[in-house]
């Protein structure tokens, strides 16, 4: 099989199946409306019909049993309760191994179908019968396994596309054939007189099939499943009593499933509502990743280009007169206007990613039997598609961890006057010039003497070691630190925050971690907008050029002497609207040589981050602001303490870019460095 | 023409052979990328003295060790006559400070002797074999165990 075409059906795949658990989540909220139901059958639907012509006999086989439970559904012969929307969840889960199972050539354990499976079966066995029973109205034949069939018009009318794919309408009738007997007219009417008007390529002709003793038009359609938007195609049935029309309509419209708003036909009179969905939904181009990654890495250079050329127009010494500076504004602005419209092409919505979590948290609290209601919120909000990517094992670990140590089990939430169900909430939101992704949940809190315990046995900490309830919280990310007594199965695997940490890290982003004991723990990530450039403050540290990250700059201070003040031995402090504010020595802290020079001649950035209080960094000299694109230095060397990330410079050089939170000493601890930021930590808190 | 089955028992590699802390080892040939001269790096805060710094290499950030401070001979202080190899181990791309590159040594491998285990210091560690030479002998550097791939060169 041409592995083109396999690709474009699993890219499809995916999409459908973002499709399917958005529809099942809507369902799951009481939306059990019929746009929403058909929506979820249109996808279990059209991924059965495109894995039939692959031949993947488990996921047809699925499919199908899954898609007639749907169809049950939605023409009402099957109540949407708790317990079968339990089950379409799951199918849904299943669906999706087997789609991947196809793609990564691998086959999903039977042992995990077949319950399912079993479980959709039980539903269509079950189904209440009454309404079979009471009539037989049009609604009734048409779905359920009606005894009598209809007969079926279709009519089509290949396009000149149909043709140049290569397709052959004698197939076509040939597969209608084997649904049952059929009469075919061939409609030639549209065949020029005139030769010289005849286009060889063109299709003039239009077929008129009747399709005898069908239950319904769904097999019909499934043989046009491929040609769909290639041909005018109508389905209707042949009986024209004006009453069973009437709800033949009906009963039509919830059961369209072509998803091509442009090729419905005029017998349908009532589409417009469960068409609604794929008209909203907007148009979009695929393109190789690599060809963005490609264009990024580019916009990136441009940026680094055009400082250098400001740099080198600077160094001219041309007189301030000059058009030149006008222009070069002109092209600072083009290059940042460049610069955001291609990361705009990476934007993506977290909804994918959050749907991915909700499958994730349903499965741990299955298999912790603890009862969760996941609550999720800005979906919308658009990140990175690196972010995207890379979150979601984070993610994972986090919400596995949220449920498995965070919530407790029902009875201890009773007992402690919470109700039973335990919520964990996930939710995405841009504040200023950063995405904010939170996963809270009304658990137990950190249980802190037990992480300090920990701590001291995994030797992190001393016993005598003081810290603050914010300093134990953050214990949790140092390497090496798991708080689970026994390896689960579910979180504990051997990783500890201390990766969902790095992995954040590596995005550009920060973690921090907010507990109310017997209330829940709340997560907070932080993420830059745009991964690859971001602004920066350049400074000089013992003749190093470093970048400060211009996000945690409150203000730059040239300290007189009556600001300074001492504290013990080499602690310093700066005065500021009285405030005092510890000193840090940025070219003491990353172990530069020391040269003695009198803080009054330092530069004081006073920072501030979300785990850090205010401190102030001393350095030898502030250069200039400016955008810099930031290259990572986890890939080839690993994480240094209190650098995040390197940059190069309009001469070519490299600039190492500060992490204010690791230098401020709160961040991950390393263990052959601890004691230097302990200390810190102790400062500051006398500082305070 | 050769006999295919011979070819395949005994392969033909190549090896770069360099001059580190004033003796001779070698690198395999597929796992350098380019070889260059000595240019000024960017100094990195706490890490060991083997790491000179990073440096840019078009565009990317790539770290520079000193080959023979690493195998515990005496720090090279570099200047414009010394030699940067750049070497890709697994994902990572790394620059390797020598004394000087000498030469591409084509050999069978069955001509690759095992390393004596007389001493175990960083040297001898990082050895996965030797080649004998008419009048001397190259040693085999093993870049997985002298860079081992997890916890990054700073660990």
């Amino acid at each position: 099989m041409d592995s083109a075409i396999l690709d474009a059906f699993f890219e499809e795949c995916e999409d459908l199946l973002a499709a399917l658990a958005e529809g099942l989540s809507d369902m799951r909220d009481g939306a059990t409306d019929a746009e929403t139901v058909n929506a979820v059958f249109r996808a279990v639907h059209s991924i059965k019909g495109a894995a039939g012509a692959f031949s993947m006999q488990a996921l047809v086989g699925f499919a199908h049993t899954f898609e007639t439970v749907l169809d049950a559904v939605r023409s009402g012969n099957l109540e949407t309760g708790d317990a079968l929307l339990k089950v379409l969840q799951r199918a849904g889960d299943i669906l999706s191994d087997l789609v991947e199972a196809e793609q990564t050539g691998t086959t999903v354990d039977p042992s995990h179908v077949t319950p399912v499976m079993a479980e959709l079966e039980g539903f269509l066995g079950n189904k209440p019968a009454p309404e079979d029973d009471f009539s037989f109205d049009a609604v009734t034949l048409d779905f359920a396994d009606g005894a009598e069939g209809n007969d079926y018009i279709t009519q089509f009318k290949p396009t000149t596309a149909f043709y140049e794919c290569g397709h052959d309408p004698l197939l076509l009738i040939q597969a209608l054939a084997d649904l049952g007997d059929i009469d075919v007219t061939c409609e030639t009417s549209a065949i020029p007189e005139l030769a010289e008007d005849f286009d060889i390529s063109s299709g003039y002709l239009a077929w008129r099939v009747v399709v005898r003793n069908q239950t319904s038009d769904l097999a019909i359609r499934e043989v046009f499943a491929f040609v769909e938007d290639l041909c005018d195609l109508t389905i209707e049935l042949a009986d024209t009593n004006p009453d069973i029309d009437l709800s033949e309509q009906q009963g039509y419209a919830t059961k369209f499933t072509d998803p091509n708003p442009q090729s419905p036909a005029n017998e349908c009179p009532a589409p417009s509502r469960p068409q609604q969905a794929p008209a909203e939904r907007r148009s979009s181009l695929r393109v190789d990743p690599e060809r963005v990654d490609r264009l990024i890495n580019a916009v990136g250079e441009l940026i680094i280009n055009q400082s250098v050329i400001s740099q080198r127009i600077r160094e001219a010494n041309l007189p301030s007169s000059s058009d030149l500076f006008s222009d070069l504004d002109d092209y600072k602005l083009l290059a940042r206007e460049i610069q955001e419209g291609v990361m705009a092409i990476r934007a993506q919505p977290v909804r994918p990613l959050f749907q991915r979590m909700l499958r994730i948290a349903r499965e741990a609290a299955e298999a912790t039997g603890k009862s969760v209601s996941i609550v999720t919120d800005g979906e919308m909000t658009e990140v990175d598609k690196t972010v995207v990517e890379r979150l979601g094992d984070p993610l994972t670990h986090m919400i596995r961890n949220a449920i498995d140590h965070g919530i407790e089990l029902p009875q201890a939430r009773l007992d402690a006057g919470k109700s039973g169900t335990g919520t964990l909430r996930l939710s995405a939101s841009q504040k200023s010039g950063n995405i904010v992704i939170e996963i809270t949940d009304d658990g137990a809190g950190l249980n802190r003497p037990k992480i300090r315990e920990i701590a001291i046995e995994k030797n992190l900490i001393t016993a005598t070691t003081q810290l603050t309830e914010q300093e134990v919280d953050h214990l949790l990310f140092a390497p090496g630190f798991s708080t689970a007594s026994e390896v689960t199965n579910l979180s504990g695997r051997g990783v500890g925050m201390d990766v969902v940490k790095t992995a954040i890290v590596e995005l550009g982003g920060k973690i921090g971690i907010s507990s109310v004991t017997g209330q829940g723990t709340t997560f907070t990530i932080s993420l830059p907008l745009t991964m690859a450039v971001m602004e920066g403050m350049v400074i000089n540290v013992s003749g190093q050029t470093m970048v400060v990250p211009i996000t945690s700059i409150l203000e730059t201070v040239r300290p007189a002497s009556t600001d300074l003040a001492k504290i013990g031995i080499d602690g310093n402090l700066l005065r500021i609207r009285g405030d005092y504010v510890p000193i840090i020595d940025l070219g003491a802290r990353l172990g530069h040589d020391q040269q003695d020079t009198p803080l009054t001649e330092k530069v004081l950035i006073l920072i501030q981050t979300e785990a850090i209080t205010q401190c102030a960094l001393a350095v030898d000299d502030i250069f200039d602001q400016r955008q810099i694109v930031v290259k990572s230095m986890q890939g080839n060397y690993g994480e240094i303490a209190g650098i995040s990330g390197a940059t190069i410079l309009g001469d070519g050089k490299i600039a190492l870019i500060i992490d204010p939170e690791s230098i401020a000493g709160v961040g991950p601890v390393p263990l052959s460095d601890s004691v230097a930021p302990i200390a810190t930590q102790q400062e500051m808190r006398h500082a305070g | 023409m050769q006999d295919n089955s011979e070819i395949q028992q005994d392969p033909q590699i190549e090896f770069v052979t360099l001059i580190a802390g004033g003796q001779s080892f070698c690198i395999e040939i597929t796992q350098i990328r380019e070889i260059r001269r000595w240019t000024p790096v960017t100094m990195l805060p706490h890490s060991p003295d083997h790491v000179l710094g990073v440096i840019n290499l078009r565009g990317a950030v790539i770290p520079i060790i000193d080959l023979a401070a690493k195998l515990g001979f005496q720090p090279i202080t570099p200047t414009e006559r010394h030699v940067i190899i750049i070497v890709a181990i697994s994902d990572r791309i790394v620059g390797l400070l020598v004394e000087s590159v000498s030469a591409i040594l084509g050999i069978r491998s069955s001509m690759v002797k095992e390393t004596p285990r007389s001493s175990e210091d960083d040297a001898v560690k990082a050895i996965e074999g030797i080649i004998p030479q008419e009048n001397d002998m190259t040693k085999i550097i093993s870049l997985r165990s002298l860079l081992p791939s997890s916890g990054g060169i700073a660990a």
